[in-house]
């Protein structure tokens, strides 16, 4: 899955009528550290993600499988609202030598 | 399948409801030279993958099936945990 934050909404009334009543919000893929990175994503939400919160967006086929996006065209869905994200030390140790 | 190492985890308590009780880890994918490749990912985990264990992991919509549910929004879970690699110099 992909590592996202939530920056905006898309409203859309033109739209495949399979997407009628699915709401799409706008995620910017960001790093470790949370910081915003180039690529944005449009994504269905299926667990009532809210503006600015740190997600989990999981893209492909994959994205079908939930009640909101079954049999429509949408290839990513919002499915975690992340609380934590503990980074082994190690790892940070590591960078940081190598760097 | 491609390979990582285990590099974090991530805790969620919102989410949907088929991947409740799954481990997330944070993954960095990894070549056979053990050179990182892109960004780090974040995978299922169904087998108990450690901290900075080398794994490989399935994307796509096959990453559902370790899960045995019906319907789950993955698109990366970890398959295996690797006890060894031996790569002709190519």
């Amino acid at each position: 899955m992909l590592l996202g934050k939530v920056i905006g909404t898309v409203w859309s009334t033109r739209k495949d009528e399979n997407l009628v009543g699915s709401k799409f919000l706008i995620v910017r893929q960001v790093n470790l550290e949370l910081e915003p990175q180039k690529s944005t994503v449009i994504a269905v939400d299926s667990v009532g993600a809210g503006f600015g919160e740190i997600v989990l967006v999981a893209q492909g086929s994959s994205a079908r499988q939930t009640t909101f996006t079954k049999n429509k065209p949408v290839d990513a869905v919002i499915m975690a609202i992340v609380d934590k994200l503990d980074i082994n030390v190690k790892e940070q140790l590591k960078e940081i030598l190598e760097n | 399948m491609l390979i990582g190492r285990v590099i974090g985890t991530i805790w969620a308590t919102r989410k949907y409801e088929t991947i409740t009780g799954f481990k997330m880890q944070l993954v960095q994918p990894l070549n056979s030279e053990m050179e990182k490749i892109g960004e780090p990912i974040i995978a299922l985990d169904t087998i108990g993958a450690g901290p900075g264990e080398l794994i490989f992991y399935a994307t796509s919509s096959e990453a559902v099936i370790p899960l045995h549910v019906e319907m789950a929004p993955v698109d990366a879970s970890i398959v295996g945990i690797i006890d060894s690699i031996n790569t002709e110099k190519s």
